[in-house]
């Protein structure tokens, strides 16, 4: 079926677009949005931003591609960004990396097979001075230990 | 004693609300702006004031002003750049959550001094709470007429936006953000035109860091010379500190600007994690040149870190305790450069994977003398010929590294390390 806004989501795209002088600029806020609404950027949910912005599909595609928060295929319910970058490796990126791994069987880039958790190694968050750092979709998780992280994680459904 | 400016009340429940800002003289500076002092004299004023710019570069913000013209048929328009990707940098999202009207406050200010009727504050995707709380923030600025037309009936409008990343270091360059905030990758430009003249959608633009001008109010309630007075004379003012890795208390300290760096880290820092030997700090954010423990008697401002051969920078102080594996430290950052070089310049996007690869070969256990010396010659090529900074920020890393650390690389080549 044919990826379509509904009536809110459609407001809020009319409010992003009033805010630039072309549209083409409201690409990035456009993108959010629709991978808020749809959950991922698949080829049609890009091609149907190309029409709401009056762009090709190559345009949408270039844009969407750059960025590490577009996500060009599905992840889990849960999608883990672990900082590994500076501080956070010298305050112990590494070991959380590591427990992640073992704990659900997949690597940076991977989804768990229940779909619920997906991991994805990503480099600084700008939360160093409380690192080690996780972002669990929106929410960031700071100054974690392995028995913190694991808290959080199975509180989780 | 130096008494905090910026942070003074950020720690307070209310102090992200409108009414406690004003209730600590939020907005009184705005009002005089509009109502006393016409676009010139407020950029003679923060001239005046020797304000240079908290995003990296240390460019007097007055001067940068200055360059956009005056009469154009074009609109102009500021940009914040609150992208904060610098690895090591994190006083910026203190700022916009703990007092977003100051940073609000200050890009008004300085939008009217460019004759700009648009700001968008292109604030980093993954910072959703603080694009959320800056976007409250706002909201409550245009209900009181802080925001919107006819501003305290001046005849002056300003429209003010949350323009959100997605994610790439790249675009805190200010000609990447432009590009980005344009809807496209965030390719860096190449300069001139600089922005001032034409930047975002071909028209005359200032990017500004949020702490450049969450100071900005500041200096127009208490003076130009208030603020000259603070710290060293050829950068003073107020500064946030970012300190983060191997301390006990990692955080984000005021002070004024040129505060000593063995001060940040023992006195503010508390002193290396778990009692241990300090071996290294980076003062400015990942890119710029580390130093070595017997290098921190220096103060940290623009001038004096350039004299000892690194940089302020973002002010972003990673500190390394004495068991900290140097090869592995430059890996990570090589990995960080690589990872984010945008790819537009040959020397610096080949550069880059060069240097993260001889470094995986040394750290395995497989490299050579001749390598150690490969990583000084590439470094010294990726930062010439390229399009913006970022070339030179993967190199400095590196030749300093090596310069300051050469003993560990060689241990990785005839085998002293054990290799993992
Ligand atoms: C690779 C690269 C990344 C940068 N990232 C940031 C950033 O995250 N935030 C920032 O304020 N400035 C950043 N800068 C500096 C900006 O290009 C620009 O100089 C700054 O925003 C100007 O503001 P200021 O004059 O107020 O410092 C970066 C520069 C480079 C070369
Ligand atoms: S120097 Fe690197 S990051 Fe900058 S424009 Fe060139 S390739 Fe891109
Ligand atoms: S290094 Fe992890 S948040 Fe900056």
């Amino acid at each position: 079926m044919k990826p379509v806004f509904n009536e809110s989501a459609e407001k809020e795209f009319k409010d992003i677009i009033s805010r630039y002088p072309n549209k083409r600029a409201a690409m990035l806020p456009t993108l959010h949005l629709a991978q808020r609404e749809f959950g991922w950027l698949s080829r049609e949910v890009m091609g149907y931003v190309g029409e709401l912005l009056e762009l090709p599909f190559s345009d949408v595609y270039d844009a969407a591609s750059f960025y590490t928060m577009f996500k060009l295929k599905p992840t889990g319910k849960y999608h883990l960004q672990v900082c590994h970058t500076l501080s956070c490796a010298l305050r112990g990126a590494g070991e959380i990396c590591k427990h992640l791994h073992q704990k659900y069987g997949i690597e940076s880039g991977e989804t768990s097979a229940d779909g619920k958790f997906s991991v994805l190694k990503v480099e600084c968050l700008g939360a160093c001075g409380t690192a080690p750092v996780v972002q669990i979709n929106d929410d960031y998780h700071e100054d974690l230990t392995i028995d913190k992280l694991d808290a959080v994680l199975d509180k989780l459904d | 004693m130096y008494e905090k400016v910026l942070t003074k009340d950020i720690n307070m429940p209310e102090s992200r609300k409108l009414a406690y800002y004003e209730k600590v003289g939020g907005y009184r500076s705005w009002k005089k702006a509009l109502k006393e002092m016409d676009p010139d004299a407020v950029i003679e004023l923060v001239k005046a004031s020797k304000l240079r710019g908290r995003g990296g570069a240390g460019f007097p913000t007055g001067v940068k002003w200055g360059f956009v013209p005056k009469s154009t048929d074009k609109p102009h328009y500021m940009l914040v750049n609150a992208d904060e990707s610098e690895p090591g940098t994190f006083k910026d999202r203190l700022l916009m959550a703990g007092m977003p009207h100051s940073t609000i406050e200050g890009a008004a200010i300085g939008s009217y001094a460019i004759r700009a009727n648009t700001c968008y504050i292109y604030i980093r995707g993954e910072f959703v709470r603080e694009a959320r709380i800056l976007e409250e923030a706002i909201a409550e600025a245009y209900a009181k007429g802080y925001l919107g037309k006819n501003i305290f009936g001046s005849g002056y409008d300003l429209d003010m936006y949350v323009h959100r990343g997605a994610g790439a270091y790249i675009c805190g360059e200010e000609t990447g953000l432009i590009e980005s905030l344009e809807g496209k990758r965030g390719w860096p430009r190449t300069k001139p035109p600089f922005p001032a003249i034409e930047g975002v959608f071909r028209c005359p633009t200032i990017v500004n860091n949020v702490e450049t001008l969450a100071c900005v109010p500041y200096i127009l309630e208490r003076g130009a010379e208030w603020f000259a007075g603070i710290g060293p004379e050829s950068g003073p003012g107020p500064k946030l500190y970012c300190l983060s890795g191997h301390v006990e208390k990692p955080g984000v300290y005021e002070d004024a600007m040129g505060l000593p760096l063995r001060k940040l880290i023992y006195e503010y820092g508390g002193g290396i994690l778990n009692g241990k030997k300090l071996k290294a700090v980076i003062p400015g954010g990942s890119s710029v040149p580390v130093l070595t423990a017997d290098e921190i008697d220096v103060d940290m401002d623009f001038d004096s870190l350039a004299k000892i051969g690194s940089m302020l920078g973002s002010a972003g102080c990673i500190v390394m305790d004495e068991d900290t594996d140097m090869v592995n430290t430059l890996l990570n950052i090589a990995h960080f450069y690589r990872h984010e070089s945008c790819g537009q310049c040959t020397p610096c996007r080949e550069g880059t994977t060069w240097a993260e690869k001889v470094l995986h070969k040394i750290k395995s256990g497989h490299g050579t003398m001749k390598d150690v010396d490969l990583l000084y010659e590439i470094s010294g090529n990726i930062g010439t010929r390229t399009i913006c900074p970022l070339g030179d920020a993967a190199a400095m890393p590196i030749e300093s590294f090596v310069r300051k650390f050469r003993h560990e690389f060689e241990a990785y080549v005839t085998k002293e390390v054990e290799v993992a």
